[in-house]
């Protein structure tokens, strides 16, 4: 059985020390697209937290029994099946934000990060950690969505949840709206801060000059 | 052991297997969850209904006010009919209007909204007061904006031509630009304006520099092709090839049953 402190390294790491959107640029298009509303936002992390951490734990458990020449398929058949039930699980508890996530939720598929992880951790990790790898890679991912969303939904509608903060110009209030953090580019400006700020406390993150 | 999982009737196995599982998992989750996405999808469309109709409250009991304020009937866009074996309940206008049994193929010189086909029959919303008067109709409109088809519902007040509310409860516009058709502001300017002319043809426009009588309203600044889409939207649906003469007929009294 791993250590404490390995399980606490492989859970937490991927926070800010080794962030899968970050440091890997892994899961980026989903990040463009679903954080122009916090609310939006949240849902699709836990969503994808929920996917990468569920297959990580299920292909860790059968990972000494598939056939290499097929692995990346089984991942994918798994994570594909995943994504669905999560999917049917949105439509009928969340039906409004799954409405807006539309096709977004579907391509969580297709989302590097899970596959990543999969071939990458649980391939050969113990069903265990390869969870705990997931949830963590699920909340590096949500830190930067979380982040991207609220500068998108603070300063491009003045509101946060869906709750205004900043009254709009054209309601009647002081604040006129950056249309451009409505539009999906203006993440990778947030994206770019981001890495930034979190390269300047972890320099060993800068890549060496070529 | 890594030999043994190579063989092709172990790969064979597990590929088969797994499936098997997944597919168990994927089935199961859509059948269990069904009952609860058709009651979201139901409520979904009432509350856009009243919020159409002006009725929608913060808080409101939706499929109850729903069942005592509007009157829906499935009606026919050829004869102007209530269609009897149709359950408004079970009719889903979208299903309708993609079916090719309940469509029809429209001509490129008169599909000015880019609808490509146009549902024979429709789902037709009363609204009532609350003695149980008819005081106004809301009607599905739809049609091609910029990035989509943009899919709305326009309420009326009981001369049928007054406009009390639209909304555009789907689209895929510009966000804050093409995609303001839905900023209440916006759609409140909407208000008391009138579709039809004295002569009885469509009249509304969206115009650009300031709406300056009963028929216009305000375009949308920065989304020119989003104020053309919704422009033609309303000049289709209310023409006669659409809505026109069903609202003639409800101008005069109620629907009939064919």
């Amino acid at each position: 059985m791993a250590s404490a402190k390995e399980m606490k390294s492989v859970l937490f790491g991927p926070i800010f020390a080794n962030n899968p959107i970050a440091l890997q640029i892994l899961g980026v298009c989903s990040a463009l697209a679903v954080t122009s509303k916090m609310s939006n936002t949240l849902v699709m992390c836990i969503a994808l937290t929920a996917v990468v951490a569920a297959s990580n734990f299920f292909i860790s458990i059968i990972r000494n029994h598939i056939p290499s020449s097929v692995r990346i398929i089984v991942q994918m058949t798994i994570i594909a099946s995943l994504v669905i039930v999560v999917d049917q699980v949105l439509r009928a508890y969340a039906y409004e934000i799954s409405r807006e996530l539309s096709v977004f939720v579907g391509l969580i598929i297709t989302n590097c990060i899970v596959m990543g992880r999969a071939e990458a951790y649980a391939m050969k990790s113990t069903p265990f950690m390869s969870l705990l790898d997931g949830i963590g890679n699920g909340l590096g991912y949500s830190v930067v969505l979380l982040v991207v969303g609220f500068v998108r939904e603070l300063f491009g509608s003045g509101s946060l949840f869906d709750v205004q903060i900043m009254p709009l110009v054209s309601e009647g209030g002081w604040y006129e709206p950056v249309g451009l953090l409505l539009m999906p580019p203006s993440a990778f400006f947030i994206i770019g801060g981001f890495i930034w700020v979190l390269r300047t406390f972890y320099p060993d993150q800068v890549e060496p000059k070529e | 052991m890594a030999s043994k999982n190579e063989s092709l009737g172990k790969t064979i196995g597990v590929v088969l297997a797994l499936c098997l599982v997944c597919s168990i998992l994927v089935a199961g989750s859509a059948v269990a969850l069904k009952p609860m996405q058709e009651k979201n999808a139901a409520l979904a469309m009432q509350r856009n209904i009243l919020n159409a109709a002006g009725i929608l409250e913060a808080g409101m009991d939706i499929p109850s006010v729903y069942d005592e304020r509007i009157k829906a009937h499935v009606v026919s866009l050829e004869d102007y009919q209530v269609v009897q074996d149709k359950d408004p309940k079970d009719f889903d206008n979208r299903k309708a209007a993609g079916d090719p049994e309940t469509s029809t193929k429209l001509d490129k010189s008169e599909d000015i909204a880019g609808l490509g086909t146009m549902e024979t029959m429709t789902e037709v919303y009363l609204v009532m007061d609350e003695n149980g008067n008819r005081n106004g109709a809301v009607l599905h409109i739809r049609g091609q904006g910029l990035w989509g088809t943009m899919y709305g519902l326009i309420s009326l007040e009981d001369d049928l031509n007054t406009v009390r509310g639209v909304n555009f409860y789907e689209h895929a516009e510009t966000p804050g630009l093409g995609g303001e058709i839905t900023n209440p502001a916006w759609v409140k300017t909407w208000e008391g304006k009138e579709l039809f002319g004295d002569d009885g043809k469509v009249k509304f426009d969206l115009v650009k520099g300031g709406a300056s009588n009963e028929h216009e309203v305000d375009a949308l600044s920065g989304a020119t092709l989003t104020s053309n889409g919704v422009d033609a939207t309303i000049d289709f649906w209310m023409s006669d090839k659409a809505y026109g003469p069903l609202l003639e007929k409800l101008r005069k009294g109620e629907l009939t049953n064919g």
